[in-house]
C-alpha cells in the first residue's frame, strides 16, 4: 500500500493510496481529493512527513485515500488530535480534514481553539451544508428553512458562517474555494500550506445526494463569474464576466457595495484594493452573499503569527538547554530530591 | 475559662505519646495548610514517622467565619510506623468558632482543644451557627479545653514590626504553630529559615511572622497554661535508614510520569484540563520543562485525551488526567486509543460523585467506570496507587505497560492520595530497570496491525518514518492487512485479539502477594488504592493481638493478577473494604465466584482504622 515517491517531480498520483475511493459517484470530495493530490505534488510534500487527520463524516474518509500517514479520528476531534501530533513533533506537516457538522457542530470547540492557538495545521473544512453520512439531516451551516429528515417543516436555525467563525476565533489565515475550481483550489491550498500557523480553508463542496446544487447560485457555470469574486492581495476587488464590477466601501456606511465600473464615472480607482492583513475587510468579505453580492473566494485574510506548537517546542528546548548548561539536565534523582530532605541514619 | 494552673515546661514532665494526631483548623484564608505543612516537616526532622491529610472546602475563599469556609490540616505522627492520617484527633487548634464547630466531633474524648478566644465574638459565633457560646453551654466538658486570645497576643508580639493590623493578624497562624511546637518540643529554626526565605522581598513580614512564632512558643514555655494540658513528647520512630522527603501523591505521580517517560526514552506530552483534584499534576509537570516535559492545557477533557492520543501517535507518550466527570468525557477518546492500539496513560484522581458531587472529598467509586465504562468490548489496563509515595511507582508501571502493550492504561488515584503526604525513602531513580521503546522502522512486510507473538502488541510506527506511511482510525480493521474492514468474522477475531492482548498482561505483571498475615486462613481483607493505610494498620494491630487475619492489596485492577483467584480461594472469608458501594467486591465475585463481603464507606472521608478493625472482629466473631 505504500508508494515510493521519486525525488524529482512527483506527480499527483504518487500521493494516492491503493484504497478504493468510496464516495458517492459525482461527490465533490473527488474533486477536492484531486486538488489536494495536485497540491501535494506541487509543493513536493514528503509523504512520510505528511499526516492527514480527520474526524467523522464523508469528508473524514479522506486520509484513507492518500499515500501519506493518516489518522481517521472521532467526530469533531481532529483538530485536537492534530494539536497533539504537532506538540509531539512540530516538524510534521499536518492537515486536518473536517466537514461542516464535524468542524462546526460537534467539534466547534476544538476548531475554535486550534485556530486561536494558531497551531501549525492546514484545516480544510468541506462545507456541504448537510449531514451526508448520517443520511441528510440539516447541519449548522444549513440555511434557515432547510427541509431534512430531522426538520420536515424546515429548519428554524440561523446558519453559522465558517469563515466568519474562523475570523472570530482569531485565525490568522482564512481562505475559501470551491470543490470544482481546479485551478483556484490548489492555489489556495498552496497558500495554506505555506503559512506556518493555523490555515483555515472553507471549501464549498457539493453533496450530490442530499443537497445537490445548494451552492448553484454562485457555482453554476452560467452565473459563477458574476457571483464570485476571487480576491488577491494588492489587487483591486473586481469581478464579473466582463470584469465590470467592483467592491467599494459604501459612502456613509460600514459595508461593501457592488459598483458598476465604467458607469457614472466609476473607475478602478474607486474600487477597494484587497489587503490580506486587514481583518475588518476580511470580515466584510466573508459576509458577502448572493444575490446582492458575490461570494468572496481566495485568501480573505492572512496575517501570520508564530505558531503555538513551535513556541511550545522552543520553550521546552530553551529550558532543556539551560538545564544542560547547569549540568543536571534529566537528572531524575535531582528531581526527587529537589525539596527539603533529611537523612535517617542506621 | 482563662488559663489556670501552671504549665509544666520541664522536659522530664512531658507526657510521652507513642503517636499523636494534630489538626489545625481555621478559615480558608487563615493559612492552615501552610501551618500544617511546617509542622509536618518539623515532625519529620524530629524523626517521627507520619501521614498527613488536608481537608479544605470547595470554595476558594468562602465568607470568613462560616462553617463551609473551614480549612483543616491533619497530621498523625509517631514513634512507630504511621499508616494513616489518624482516626481521632488528639489536639485540635481551632482559629475561630466555625473551625471548632466543624471539627469538634473528630476530637477524641478527653482530647485537647485550643481555640483563639479573640475570634469568639458574637458575630463569629452567629456566623458559625452557634445559638449559644459553646464555651458556656457545657458542650466542651468532654475535652481538655484551653482558650487563648491568640489574635491579641499576635498583635502584641508583632507591634514593632511595622505591619498593619490586618497584616499583623495574618501572623496568628505562626503564633499557633509556635505554641504547638512548644507543646511537642519541636525545633523552630527550620521554620524561621523558611520564613526568612519566603518573605525575603518583605523582611518586615518575615520578622512579624517570626515574632509571632516565637511568641507562641514563649507563651507555652513561660506562661501559665492549664495543668490539664501538659506538654508532650513523641520520640523518633524506628525508620529505615535513607534519604527522605515528604511527598504528596500529586507530586509523586507527576515525577513518576517523568521517570516513566525517561525509562521508555520517550518525550512526555501531558494534555489536561483543569479539574479538582487532578489539576495539581498539570501544575507540577508544567514546571518541569527542563526535563523535556511538554504540557498542554486543552480546551476541554475531550481535547485533552485526543491531543494525548495524537501525541502518542506521533511518537511521544501521551498522558492525560482528570477526575470522575472529566473521565466520562474522555471515554470516547479512550475507546479510540483502544481501537487504534496506541499507548496512552489516563490518570483519574477520584472524588466523591456522581456528577460534580463533592469535588474536594475522596471516594474510590470509579472502578466500574475504569474497568467497564466504555462502549463496545473494550478492555484496557487499570492500576491503582495505594499511597502518596506509591504514586511514583504506579505511574512508572503505567507508562511501561502502555508502551509495551500498545494500550491505554487508567491509573486510579484519589483525592486523599493526591493531597495527603507521607515521608518517602527516596529511591535511586537511576537504578530502575529501563524499558526503551523501539519504534518500528522496517518497511518489509510492514502492516500496522501485525502483532508481536508474545505480547500481541502491534508495531508502533510513527509519522516521519520513510516507507511506513499507513492509515489508522476508529473503523474496524482487517486483522491481517490493517485496512478498514466490516467483515463479520474479522470483527469477531479482532475483538478476541484485543481482549487476549489485555488478558495476557496478567502474565507480565507480578503475582499477587500477601501484605500481612498468613497466605491461607479464615479471613483475608482485600483492598485497593488509598484504603491501604487503614487496612494495613487494622490488620497489623489484630495480628499483634493474635487474631488470624490477612491483608491483600491490589495494584492491578485489570487484568487481575493471575494467581489472585487461587489465593482468595485459600481463605474461608473475603472482606473488601472500599470507599464505594462495593465495586471491587462485584469484580471479585464475578471473576472468582468467591463469597466476598463488602465494607462500604462513602462519606467523602477515608476509612478509620477502628472501622476496619471492628468489621474484621465482627466477621471473625460471627
Amino acid at each position: 500500500m505504500n508508494v515510493a515517491v521519486p525525488l524529482a517531480a512527483p506527480s499527483p498520483k504518487d500521493y494516492a493510496s491503493d484504497q478504493e475511493v468510496r464516495w458517492c459517484p459525482g461527490c465533490g470530495d473527488y474533486a477536492i481529493l484531486k486538488a489536494v493530490e495536485r497540491t501535494l505534488a506541487e509543493v513536493r510534500a514528503v509523504p512520510e512527513k505528511t499526516v492527514f487527520v480527520s474526524g467523522i463524516g464523508c469528508a473524514a474518509r479522506f486520509p484513507y485515500y492518500l499515500a501519506t500517514y493518516g489518522f481517521h479520528g472521532i467526530h469533531g476531534r481532529a483538530p485536537a488530535i492534530a494539536t497533539g501530533i504537532k506538540l509531539a513533533n512540530p516538524d510534521l506537516d499536518v492537515w486536518v480534514v473536517c466537514g461542516d457538522g464535524d468542524g462546526l457542530s460537534i467539534g466547534g470547540n476544538h476548531l475554535l481553539h486550534a485556530l486561536r492557538r494558531n497551531v501549525d495545521l492546514q484545516i480544510l473544512l468541506f462545507n456541504n451544508e448537510i449531514y451526508g453520512l448520517t443520511k441528510g439531516q440539516y447541519s449548522p451551516t444549513s440555511r434557515r428553512g432547510t427541509r431534512s429528515p430531522s426538520t420536515p417543516m424546515g429548519s428554524l436555525e440561523s446558519p453559522v458562517s465558517a469563515a466568519a467563525f474562523a475570523l472570530g476565533s482569531g485565525a490568522r489565515f482564512v481562505a475559501r474555494s470551491v470543490d470544482t475550481l481546479q485551478q483556484h483550489l490548489p492555489a489556495v491550498l498552496k497558500r495554506a500550506y505555506a503559512n506556518r500557523g493555523a490555515s483555515f480553508v472553507e471549501i464549498f463542496q457539493n453533496c450530490i445526494v442530499y443537497n445537490d446544487g445548494v451552492f448553484g447560485a454562485f457555482t453554476e457555470r452560467s452565473v459563477a463569474a458574476d457571483a464570485q469574486i476571487h480576491v488577491e492581495h494588492g489587487a483591486p476587488l473586481i469581478f464579473g464576466r466582463e470584469r465590470d464590477k467592483g467592491l467599494r466601501l459604501k459612502p456613509g456606511a460600514l459595508e461593501l457595495e457592488v459598483v458598476p465600473l465604467g458607469e457614472g464615472g466609476m473607475t478602478e480607482a474607486d474600487v477597494l484594493v484587497h489587503d490580506e492583513a486587514n481583518r475588518a475587510l476580511a470580515a466584510m468579505l466573508a459576509a458577502l452573499e448572493p444575490p446582492t453580492h458575490p461570494v468572496a473566494l481566495g485568501v480573505l485574510y492572512c496575517d501570520p503569527a508564530p505558531s503555538y506548537d513551535r513556541q511550545v517546542a522552543e520553550r521546552v528546548a530553551d529550558a532543556v538547554t539551560r538545564a544542560a548548561e547547569g549540568g543536571a539536565q534529566g537528572d531524575l534523582n535531582a528531581l526527587l530530591r529537589g525539596g527539603h530532605t533529611w537523612r535517617v541514619e542506621d | 475559662m482563662e488559663l489556670s494552673g501552671a504549665l509544666e515546661s520541664a522536659h522530664s514532665a512531658r507526657q510521652e505519646l507513642e503517636s499523636a494526631v494534630v489538626r489545625f483548623a481555621g478559615d480558608s484564608g487563615d493559612g492552615m495548610q501552610l501551618t500544617g505543612g511546617r509542622f509536618t516537616l518539623a515532625a519529620a526532622l524530629a524523626g517521627n514517622d507520619l501521614a498527613t491529610f488536608p481537608d479544605f472546602p470547595a470554595e476558594i475563599r468562602a465568607p470568613a467565619g462560616t462553617t463551609f469556609g473551614v480549612s483543616a490540616y491533619q497530621i498523625n505522627f509517631g514513634a512507630r510506623v504511621i499508616k494513616t492520617a489518624g482516626d481521632m484527633v488528639d489536639l485540635l487548634i481551632a482559629m475561630n468558632p466555625a473551625a471548632l464547630k466543624v471539627n469538634l466531633d473528630d476530637v477524641r474524648s478527653g482530647g485537647l482543644v485550643i481555640v483563639d478566644a479573640g475570634a469568639f465574638t458574637d458575630r463569629n459565633l452567629r456566623k458559625a451557627g452557634y445559638d449559644e457560646d459553646p464555651r458556656d453551654d457545657g458542650s466542651l466538658s468532654g475535652y481538655r479545653f484551653v482558650e487563648i486570645d491568640m489574635s491579641q497576643r499576635t498583635l502584641d508580639a508583632v507591634k514593632d514590626s511595622g505591619l498593619s493590623k490586618k497584616e499583623a493578624l495574618r501572623c496568628k497562624n505562626m503564633w499557633a504553630l509556635g505554641l504547638t511546637y512548644w507543646l511537642f518540643d519541636r525545633d523552630r529554626q527550620t521554620t524561621v529559615d523558611w520564613l526568612d526565605q519566603k518573605f525575603r522581598s518583605r523582611p518586615e513580614v518575615a520578622a512579624g511572622n517570626i515574632a509571632a512564632l516565637n511568641a507562641g512558643h514563649a507563651f507555652g514555655e513561660t506562661t501559665e497554661m492549664s495543668g490539664a494540658s501538659s506538654a508532650f513528647i513523641v520520640r523518633p520512630a524506628e525508620i529505615a535508614p535513607g534519604l527522605y522527603r515528604n511527598v504528596t501523591g500529586t507530586d509523586a505521580l507527576a515525577w513518576g510520569l517523568v521517570a516513566g517517560a525517561a525509562l521508555a526514552e520517550l518525550k512526555l506530552v501531558f494534555c489536561s484540563y483543569p479539574i479538582t483534584p487532578a489539576s495539581g499534576i498539570l501544575h507540577a509537570l508544567a514546571g518541569l520543562k527542563d526535563y523535556g516535559v511538554t504540557t498542554f492545557q486543552a480546551e476541554d477533557e475531550i481535547a485533552a485525551v485526543c491531543a494525548a492520543i495524537g501525541a502518542s501517535y506521533a511518537g511521544a507518550i501521551g498522558i492525560t488526567s482528570s477526575s470522575g466527570p472529566g473521565m466520562s468525557l474522555k471515554t470516547e477518546g479512550i475507546d479510540l486509543a483502544i481501537a487504534t492500539e496506541l499507548p496512552l496513560v489516563v490518570v483519574n484522581s477520584q472524588r466523591a460523585g456522581p456528577s460534580t458531587g463533592m469535588p474536594t472529598k475522596t471516594e474510590q467509586a470509579d472502578l466500574y467506570q475504569a474497568v467497564f465504562g466504555r462502549h463496545g468490548d473494550s478492555a484496557l489496563v487499570v492500576l491503582a496507587a495505594r499511597s502518596p509515595a506509591d504514586c511514583y511507582e504506579a505511574a512508572i508501571a503505567s507508562v511501561r505497560l502502555a508502551t509495551k502493550f500498545m494500550t491505554p492504561v487508567i491509573l486510579l488515584s484519589d483525592n486523599y492520595i493526591a493531597n495527603a503526604s507521607e515521608p518517602w525513602n527516596l529511591p535511586d531513580a537511576n537504578a530502575l530497570p529501563r524499558f526503551p521503546v523501539e519504534f518500528h522502522k522496517n518497511p518489509d512486510g510492514f502492516h500496522p496491525f501485525a502483532r508481536d507473538e508474545a505480547t500481541l502488541a502491534r508495531p508502533w510506527a510513527i509519522p516521519g518514518t520513510p516507507g511506513l506511511e499507513h492509515r489508522i482510525g476508529g473503523l474496524e480493521r482487517d486483522a491481517d492487512s490493517g485496512n478498514i474492514s466490516s467483515d463479520p468474522e474479522n470483527h469477531q477475531r479482532m475483538t478476541e485479539l484485543r481482549a487476549a492482548k489485555i488478558a495476557g498482561i496478567a502474565n507480565d505483571i507480578p503475582e499477587q502477594t500477601v501484605e500481612l498475615g498468613a497466605d491461607r486462613g479464615s479471613l483475608v481483607v482485600v483492598g485497593w488504592g488509598s484504603t491501604y493505610g487503614p487496612i494495613s494498620r487494622a490488620v497489623s494491630t489484630l495480628l499483634n493481638e493474635g487474631v488470624a487475619v490477612s491483608h491483600v492489596h491490589l495494584r492491578h485492577i485489570w487484568p487481575l493478577p493471575r494467581n489472585l483467584g487461587e489465593l482468595l480461594g485459600r481463605f474461608d472469608r473475603v472482606l473488601v473494604p472500599e470507599m464505594n458501594a462495593g465495586q471491587l467486591l462485584t469484580l471479585l465475585r464475578s471473576e472468582y465466584l468467591v463469597p466476598a463481603e463488602g465494607l462500604s464507606k462513602v462519606s467523602g472521608k477515608p476509612f478509620m482504622i477502628a472501622e476496619i478493625e471492628a468489621a474484621i472482629r465482627a466477621r471473625l466473631e460471627s
